[in-house]
């Protein structure tokens, strides 16, 4: 790397903060919808109508999925054109608005069909933006670090993506209890109203971004090719058009970021979604735990950044996926064990059943709560909710339905939040280095094309997927509650063995 | 290694058809069991989206075999 490319210390530290903040917001942006899907699909996509349900179906699929890593092509090919910094400010903008306009756009019952097709479009958008963001701030804070401390400053980076849910799931935390003195009508109000404040408040941080980012100087190694008149002139062709730059692109993908997506989505994604819906676990309980363990496991994502520059990058990431292999049915094993009532006593005495009636708006019918407790010892109190409608006419009433939700006692609380913390630090091993990895593996002229596409192909398709195929498991295989992690295991193992084998130990310095 | 590596790109080869079959049988299975738009749409985008991907597998299982991750390459 040459001398006129490493920033001063004190100008890394802006630039680091620079890219790293409208990264993060982005990332927030884009877990906000995840995290409210389910109000959102209330509001927008209603079910009885099933071309919105189909609509909802093509936000989840097409956004996560598909729409990627055509961003990361999309924007890769610009930022190698014009520039890392209009590029990534660009995604910012895109991001944020689209965002914001989630939040103005009125509920299916306003202006009907229009609301989940408008929601769709947005949608599309965010995916677009975030599949050229990830690179050019990864790119752009690498083309400024010096070769021997690149793996800590991009670090910065990488912690980005979980801090990121980590801000979605408390602003919405925060918003879902803020909203009236009483919680239950203050959930009330936040699932018919609230939601959209989470989505409004990202212009805000968008705008502060955007105004530190226009301060931002181009990337010294990409000015110094634009000077020199040696940009690319087609990325896409130089990137995947010869084989000799393919044939490293499809390792990154098979040998690094395959494994990272499938460790970083079972940990922070798949975990959640396991604690709520195989171990009912409460739903704020679900999230603080995971909450305390991002919190906790965070500072790592910077240690093993700063690892990776002495002791390389690969053999960190390896590690991590390897542990993630030998542990993963081990720790979800015991988040059932925690959860469950085996070799627990019941506190028969301590049992109480809740029954409430409410009058359903403009009706004479009415809708009948039932609720009961059950208290264990260590403090597990698990409660049965079953709902059903009383007709006024004397209808038969449709079959209730029925939920339970557990809620831990203290001990069992932090004992799952120390199982969540190792899941989390799996995702820091394989996500810390995992930039200054892939800057390393191509030159300049068309670094932000080529390794935005195995990034967004491993974290969105591979790691996107690995909630809906671990479910579809379960319902393929019944009787197993752990099937679901045949897929990240064979994934992460088919990419451990290629990773390890194939991936060379020695990290590289910046070419153009 | 070099020639363990030779030999994995034969496996590489042969994974991507077999994980593509494994997707449109199970797609097709499951789309039998409930033929609901909704399960058509995701077993579309599953199975349009990785047939690039299983071609990337097969061609980088071909470039392990003709030895271009060899050492030193």
């Amino acid at each position: 790397m040459s001398s006129t490319s490493i920033a001063p210390a004190k100008d890394i530290r802006k630039i680091i903060i620079a890219s790293s903040v409208g990264t993060l917001i982005e990332w927030y942006d884009f877990y906000i919808f995840g995290s409210l899907a389910t109000v959102i699909a209330g509001q927008f996509f209603p079910k009885t109508n099933p071309t919105a349900a189909l609509l909802s179906t093509l936000a989840t699929f097409a956004a996560g999925f598909v729409v990627r890593p055509f961003g990361a092509l999309v924007f890769g090919r610009l930022g190698d054109l014009i520039g890392r910094k209009y590029t990534f400010l660009l995604t910012l903008i895109l991001m944020g608005g689209s965002t914001f306009a989630i939040g103005l756009v009125p509920g299916y019952e306003s202006i009907g069909f229009l609301a989940p097709l408008l929601v769709l479009l947005l949608r599309l958008v965010q995916g677009l933006a975030l599949g050229g963001e990830y690179g050019g701030a990864a790119t752009y804070v690498a083309e400024h670090s010096p070769g021997h401390r690149r793996g800590f400053y991009t670090s910065w980076i990488q912690a980005t993506a979980t801090v990121g849910l980590f801000v979605s799931l408390g602003i919405i935390l925060v918003t879902r209890h803020v909203l009236d003195p009483d919680t239950a009508k203050s959930i009330e109000k936040f699932n018919s109203w609230g939601w959209r404040i989470p989505f409004l408040v990202s212009i805000l941080l968008v705008a502060i971004s955007v105004y530190i980012r226009l301060k931002m100087q181009e990337s010294p190694l990409f000015q110094q090719l634009k000077t020199e008149g040696r940009l690319s002139t087609n990325p896409l062709k130089e990137s995947f058009g010869h084989k000799a730059n393919l044939k490293v692109v499809l390792l990154a993908l098979f040998g690094a970021t395959m494994g990272q997506g499938v460790v970083f989505y079972t940990s922070q994604f798949y975990a959640q979604s396991f604690l709520e819906t195989v171990c009912k676990i409460d739903f704020d309980q679900a999230k603080t735990m995971l909450l305390f363990a991002i919190l906790l496991a965070t500072p790592f994502f910077v240690v093993f950044g700063g690892w990776s520059d002495r002791v390389g990058r690969k053999w960190i990431m390896m590690a991590g996926m390897l542990l993630a292999i030998a542990t993963y049915p081990f720790l979800f094993r015991q988040l059932l064990s925690i959860s469950g009532t085996e070799g627990r006593t019941a506190l028969n005495d301590q049992k109480e059943i809740r029954t409430s009636v409410s009058f359903i708006a403009n009706s004479r019918d009415l809708i009948r709560t039932s609720s009961t407790l059950l208290h264990y010892d260590g403090g597990l109190l698990i409660t049965e909710t079953q709902k059903d409608t009383v007709y006024a006419s004397g209808k038969a009433a449709a079959k209730p339905a029925v939920t339970t939700s557990r809620t831990l006692g203290d001990s069992d609380y932090w004992k799952m939040v120390g199982i969540l913390f190792l899941m989390v630090l799996y995702v820091t091993m394989v996500y810390g280095p995992i930039a200054a990895f892939l800057v390393e593996l191509f030159p300049t002229r068309i670094r932000y094309t080529s390794m935005s596409l195995p990034y967004h192909i491993g974290n969105g398709i591979f790691g996107g997927m690995t909630p809906f195929i671990a479910t579809l498991l379960t319902t393929l295989t019944t009787g197993n509650k752990l099937v679901g992690l045949w897929y990240p295991i064979a994934v992460t193992g088919i990419c451990l063995i290629i990773g390890a084998l194939y991936i060379p130990s020695k990290p590289r310095e910046l070419g153009a | 290694m070099n020639l363990l590596k030779r030999v994995l790109g034969i496996i590489w080869i042969f994974l991507g058809p077999v994980v593509l079959f494994w997707l449109i049988r199970t797609g097709a299975a499951e789309i039998a069991k409930n033929p609901a738009a909704n399960t058509k749409i995701q077993w579309s985008v599953f199975i349009v989206i990785f047939i690039p991907i299983v071609i990337g597998l097969v061609l980088f299982g071909y470039y392990s075999l003709k030895g271009e991750y060899d050492d030193g390459k």
